[in-house]
């Protein structure tokens, strides 16, 4: 008997389906004031000829609609999300508590400064803490993503060079880097140079030396890196790259393996990008919103984003207050409208505070710990065998494995692995990432999960193993249980259908 | 999907390309392991026909469901001849990447390149 579960058995509907013409959810009390005619209120040409198309339907089918949409997903609420360079932690719910204060959610973002102090103290505070945490002493809240923050970087190593009176025209990265990496790089107009990964998993010095010259503008690197190692040569590599007048730029997507225990200020770095939605907490995997706020070093800092959030001391001795600065004539200019997503800076601060110095190291220890734990489990449970470290080293936050003699003695492939995951009830972790690593899987458990989910984790990876061995179609047609079967992503690449008539 | 295959009367190069040279013309594509690779092609855009190619440089890009990569030229020259059939059904490149799925013909500007490419044999020892 095969019975399919209710969410593959209905279709999905969208909710203007599901409209009955005269269905409302709320119908508002006779007006007790005299009615206006329209064309009083507002003018005719800015008055909309027929009424906006808007869904008709009842409350409860609202609720239900959306409930229903939302149980379709998999999100970490319903369980382990173990995807690499994504850090998928928990995000408390006191975070949430404070970002609903009306203080907080409902502030305009137009307010007049001198009316949005406390949140101008916040964004302040929260650019002394990241300063802290970075080593390096000026923050931009501006950058809403990490590739957003690698754009400003970028941006700010070109005003940089600019000023001096030079024309560089290479950036480097090396070929575990993040994908945005050289997008970032082609999208500020530079040309991408790729460096070699030697065989520790590093930056291969040798390569580097090759092809860092006067028209290097920057050396854009994540330490610890794609593979979850940390580059030990990062002394070195920092001389070289200063050596020849380069900026070297830090992509915090890793920075959860080092808080409180390594600043890349002190590495050598001059610009670094945070993740806060990764590494200070914040619902996100659904494209957003975040926040990829940056620290930069004193060469670096007359070209930040305008405005700057200041604290200033007036000269008659009065209380010191906050404000934005426009007076910077250096500046990129703009990133975006307003000044970020603020209530991502609320959970990010509240985490910061929360857990304070200590607390931070200990998250990045535990991180760590957890890492390496789930790397041990699984190779107890026998798993090292089909799907070996790709770097057998000591990891940090994350560790990738290879699915190549998985996918030579089990016939099943890394994408097949991670599809029959979601049949335990797993997010898989991140596949074919970094790109060179045959069969990839980058797993990053992160520090809120507890050891019976990672034990639960690795077992369900040795279970898919051994059914594999009996059988491998079961993997190759999985999953079975999720809200809808495997995707035909060839052909929704080749021939998508992006818009649906109604 | 083809079977693993690669034929004896092609020439390889190290970045898993193959060229048919027949006189001062050659055919281009890539090889059954650098399609499996991929996994399922997406999307490629064949280079202008007149388009000048360079051995061991980028001509062309294809995507995959995993990643974009470049591809390569074995050998020197300009395109002739480009697949256009592929831009519709890339998929012809998993299916049939000795065949239908070639890439460019080119006319060689130096056919003594092809002594370094690899036969068959010498291209599935380097494959390991």
């Amino acid at each position: 008997m095969n019975v399919e579960p209710p969410l593959q058995r209905e279709r999905a509907v969208t909710i203007f389906e599901r409209s009955q013409p005269g269905r409302r959810a709320f119908v508002a009390p006779p007006l007790d004031v005299p009615e206006r005619p329209l064309d009083e209120l507002i003018p005719a040409a800015l008055q909309r000829p027929r009424p906006a198309r808007l869904p008709e339907v009842s409350e409860p089918e609202i609720v239900r609609h959306y409930t229903r949409i939302s149980k379709r997903n998999f999100d970490l609420d319903s369980g382990f999300y173990p995807l690499g360079s994504c850090t998928m932690k928990h995000n408390p719910r006191l975070h949430e508590r404070v970002a609903a204060l009306p203080g907080n959610a409902r502030l305009h973002p137009l307010q007049d400064p001198r009316r949005a102090q406390g949140a101008l103290e916040l964004m302040w505070r929260l650019q002394e803490a990241l300063a802290e945490i970075a080593g390096l002493p000026h923050v931009s809240l501006q950058p809403s993503a990490g590739s957003h923050g690698e754009l400003a970087g970028v941006l700010l190593t070109r005003a940089y060079h600019v000023d001096r009176g030079e024309h560089r025209t290479k950036v480097l990265a090396p070929d575990t880097a993040h994908g945005t990496n050289p997008a970032t790089v082609t999208m500020a107009g530079y040309e991408l140079v790729k460096l070699a990964t030697a065989d520790d998993g590093g930056v291969d010095l040798d390569d580097l030396r090759a092809k860092v010259g006067d028209d290097v503008a920057c050396l854009m690197l994540t330490n610890p890196n794609t593979l979850g190692l940390f580059d030990r040569n990062i002394e070195e590599i920092a001389r070289l790259v200063h050596g020849v007048g380069a900026t070297l730029y830090y992509d915090g997507a890793n920075l959860n393996a080092v808080t409180g225990i390594s600043r890349p200020g002190d590495m050598g770095f001059d610009i670094v990008h945070f993740n806060l939605h990764k590494t200070f907490t914040q619902p996100h995997g659904g494209g957003g919103p975040g926040a990829g706020p940056i620290a930069v070093s004193d060469r670096i800092e007359p070209f930040l984003p305008r405005p700057q959030v200041v604290r200033r001391e007036p000269d008659n001795g009065g209380e010191p207050f906050f404000d934005l600065d426009f007076e910077r004539p250096k500046s990129i200019g703009r990133l975006r409208g307003f000044q970020g997503n603020y209530g991502v800076f609320v959970r990010s601060y509240a985490y910061i505070r929360s857990l304070g110095a200590d607390g931070l190291r200990e998250m990045s220890e535990i991180a760590v710990l957890n890492a390496n734990y789930l790397l041990a489990r699984l190779r107890e449970a026998g798993v090292a065998e089909y799907l070996p470290v790709a770097y057998d080293r000591l990891c940090m936050h994350e560790f990738v494995l290879s699915g190549a003699p998985m996918k030579r003695e089990l016939r099943i492939r890394t994408l097949d692995l991670a599809k029959r995951l979601l049949d335990h009830g797993f997010h898989p972790p991140t596949v074919y990432f970094p790109l060179l690593v045959d069969e990839a899987l980058l797993v990053e458990p992160t520090e809120t999960e507890t050891r019976e989910t990672l034990d639960a984790f690795a077992d369900a990876i040795a279970e898919i193993l051994r059914e594999a061995a009996e059988d491998p179609e079961i993997a190759r047609q999985a999953p079975y249980t999720t809200p809808v079967r495997r995707l035909d992503e060839a052909t929704a690449a080749r021939r998508p259908v992006i818009r649906q008539v109604l | 999907m083809a079977d693993e295959d690669y034929p004896n009367d092609l020439l390889y190069h190290p970045e898993h390309d193959w060229a048919r040279v027949d006189g001062d013309v050659a055919t281009f594509g890539i090889t059954w392991y650098a399609q499996d690779q991929l996994g399922e092609v997406v999307f490629y855009e064949p280079p202008e026909v007149g388009a000048t190619v360079s051995k061991d440089q980028a001509y062309s890009e294809v995507e995959s469901v995993k990643a974009v990569s470049e591809v390569i030229a074995p050998l020197s020259g300009e395109v002739v001849e480009a697949n256009s059939g592929l831009g519709d059904s890339p998929e012809t490149i998993n299916q049939d990447p000795y065949g239908d799925g070639w890439m460019v013909r080119v006319r060689l500007s130096d056919p003594s390149e092809r002594d370094s490419l690899m036969d068959a044999e010498a291209y599935r020892a380097s494959l390991g």
